[in-house]
């Protein structure tokens, strides 16, 4: 009796010293080359970063030299490619694109947190198991495909719509409302499954206590499970903003070609990376001060959604500390 | 008259299970009136005049899907007095708790049947309004959940999803909640921080305040302190003592000192069935079935 557990333990002994043992040099030396190897792609993809930021920089700094910041800040008028008289006012390019940002936010921010209420609190396993995966489909497609979707359906059916409410011909070809909404339906995913993702990390104690004191659903989701994961929530929107902002091919194709400083959402605007693409697939000479104004408005746009992805990234962090 | 023996805190165990008789009594005059003289006189020789019964379980079973995890529970939980659930884990104390205020409706694959009944009424029954109930069936849970906002607005969450209230008894209601739990003192000065800041102990008080501040007669409480220190746990159990005679509470618990020390009456429970529930103080000393002595005396398995 007292013998057997001991042979197994002997046996098991000789078993597990069996193998033929890993010698100190070769694991230290593995270890090194690992190292050597992370640190290696992780420098490699800083590396990338200083360089892009440093391109971007010289190049504002030469066009800074032609033309005053303060010009370039403060300016209304945006007419690099006309005439003698060439005007660098930045506020334009910024207009069109919180334009065409406002719309697509007052679209995809609402609607993307409903539905991400709707995945985490309301569908049943099965239904949520459809759903998810057509997000992520949503969120793969090309965003080129979006800017003919605004193109050939979106922006008739504005303005339709516009023709029977006002009876006027309020929209042209373009519109910053048409690309606008495009870019909401493209960022609606990103809103939805940061939301989601937020709002299920809200403990379930949280729901069970809400619901013990007699709760609606309605309530839980409203008064609890929201308000504990608004941190998320904003983090969502931050991102999901900072992507419109830097969404290029919809407006492109969609928003017009014509900076022009205006809120109405059925003008044609341009926006800043349109000026950017306008620039780079057209015919202003590589040396000009017009294709030099392009790594300035470059710059800017980088400035702002850098800004806005490190408040996203804040807030996030803040959320995550709040359950630990 | 009517408030009981106070235990001396810290002669736990010797803490009488049944309190003095003119207080049975007492609530006997107040919830059934005939003739309180006669009934004094009546109650005198047969101290185990039973208070009424809250919570009745009868052919009781429950599933998770398949899998059936109580089988013909029969159980009175009588009124305005503590009744713990002991049992091995995954008996089914938990499951059984979580139907008196119907939280397994929010598990899909949960189903019922038999009949339990609040006050005589099918609390099962669709018809029965499960937000009236859970008002009435307060809950604690394992670890403490305070919501992730002010202690204040936590206290205050319950109350306002039922009633409207002006500004002033709202005050005074999350201060008597805070007062009943025994944690006023400690969080009168901060009831505009966040709940979030307090100490595990406080939380699970905070959340017994939350609880009772919606005017419940029946408290909840699954595993209340499994999740707390020793000091934290006693003020939990004063608590529960000094709560005993105006709520009906349920306590789950896998620490046999402590169902000595807060119930009146133990429910034995052993791989989803019912094994016996009687007195506390027989449940420890003589009980009825040998796997009820095994337990409590830790020599299980
Ligand atoms: N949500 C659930 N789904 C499926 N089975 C469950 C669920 N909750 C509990 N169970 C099972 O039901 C049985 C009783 O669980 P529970 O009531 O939590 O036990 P206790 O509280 O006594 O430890 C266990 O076997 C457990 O695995
Ligand atoms: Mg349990």
């Amino acid at each position: 009796m007292t013998a057997a557990p001991h042979d197994a333990a002997g046996e098991l002994f000789e078993l597990a010293n069996r193998g033929r043992s890993r010698s100190r040099h070769v694991r230290d030396g593995g270890e090194a080359v690992v190292k050597v190897v992370l640190a290696g792609c992780a420098g490699f993809s800083v590396l990338i970063t200083a360089l892009i930021i440093g391109i971007l920089a010289y190049e504002a700094v030469r066009f800074f030299m032609d033309v005053s910041v303060v010009e370039f800040l403060t300016g209304t008028e945006w007419s690099p490619l006309l005439g003698e008289e060439k005007r660098f006012g930045v506020w334009p390019l910024v207009a069109g694109t919180l334009l065409v940002t406002l719309v697509a936010a007052i679209f995809a921010l609402p609607t993307g947190l409903v539905t991400a209420v709707f995945l985490s609190e309301y569908a049943p396993s099965w239904l949520r198991a459809i759903l998810k995966p057509v997000l992520e489909i949503l969120a793969g497609i090309p965003t080129v495909v979006y800017g003919f979707f605004a193109l050939l359906i979106i922006n008739p059916s504005l303005q339709w719509i516009a023709k029977v409410v006002t009876g006027e011909e309020l929209f042209g070809a373009y519109s910053a409302g048409a690309a606008g909404i495009a870019v909401g339906i493209m960022i609606l995913p990103i809103v939805t499954s940061l939301s989601e993702d937020a709002l299920r990390s809200v403990p379930r104690g949280l729901r069970d206590g809400a619901y013990a004191l007699g709760s609606t659903r309605f309530d839980t989701s409203v008064r609890v499970v929201i308000p504990g994961a608004l941190g998320g929530i904003m983090a969502s929107y931050l991102l999901a903003i900072t992507r419109a902002i830097g969404e290029t091919m919809i407006v492109a194709l969609a928003a017009g070609g014509l900076a022009q400083l205006t809120v109405l959402p059925w003008r044609q605007v341009q926006t800043m990376t349109a000026y950017m693409v306008q620039i780079f697939l057209g015919d202003a000479p590589a040396t000009g001060v017009e294709f030099k104004s392009s790594f300035a408005v470059a710059a800017l746009l980088f400035l702002m959604t850098l800004l806005l992805t490190l408040a996203g990234y804040r807030i996030l962090a803040r959320f995550r500390e709040e359950y630990e | 008259m009517t408030t009981p023996p106070t235990a001396a805190s810290g002669g736990v165990v010797t803490d009488s299970p049944r309190p003095a008789t003119n207080k049975v009594a007492v609530i006997e005059t107040m919830t059934t009136t005939p003739t309180p003289n006669q009934n004094q006189t009546q109650n005198q020789p047969t101290p185990a005049a039973e208070p009424p019964v809250c919570i009745q379980a009868r052919e009781f079973n429950s599933w998770y899907g398949d899998f059936q995890a109580l089988h013909g529970i029969e159980l009175d939980v009588p009124t305005n007095r503590v009744t713990a659930f002991i049992g091995p884990s995954g008996c089914g104390k938990s499951t059984l708790l979580r139907w008196f205020n119907r939280m397994n409706d929010t598990i899909p694959s949960a189903r019922a049947s038999g009949t339990l009944d609040l006050h005589g009424t099918d609390l099962l029954s669709t018809r029965y309004d499960v937000v009236d109930l859970r008002r009435r069936v307060g809950m604690v849970f394992q670890k403490p959940n305070p919501f992730p906002k002010s202690i204040f607005d936590n206290i205050a969450y319950g109350p306002r999803l039922h009633r409207r209230y002006t500004r002033s008894d709202l005050a005074e209601l999350v201060e008597q909640s805070l007062r009943r739990a025994a944690i006023w003192d400690e969080v009168k000065d901060r009831l505009n921080q966040s709940a979030l800041g307090l100490s595990g102990g406080q939380q699970q008080r905070l959340c017994i305040a939350r609880a009772i501040a919606v005017g419940p007669e029946v408290l909840l409480m699954d595993e209340p302190c499994s999740a707390l220190d020793p000091r934290s746990t006693a003020a939990i159990e004063d608590l529960i003592r000094d709560l005993r005679h105006q709520y009906t509470i349920v306590i789950v618990t896998h620490n046999m000192q402590q169902a000595a020390r807060v119930s009146d009456r133990t429910a034995f429970f052993y791989e989803g069935r019912l094994v016996e529930s009687d007195e506390t103080e027989r449940i420890f000393t003589t009980p009825a079935h040998r796997e009820t002595e095994d337990y409590v005396s830790g020599r299980f398995g």
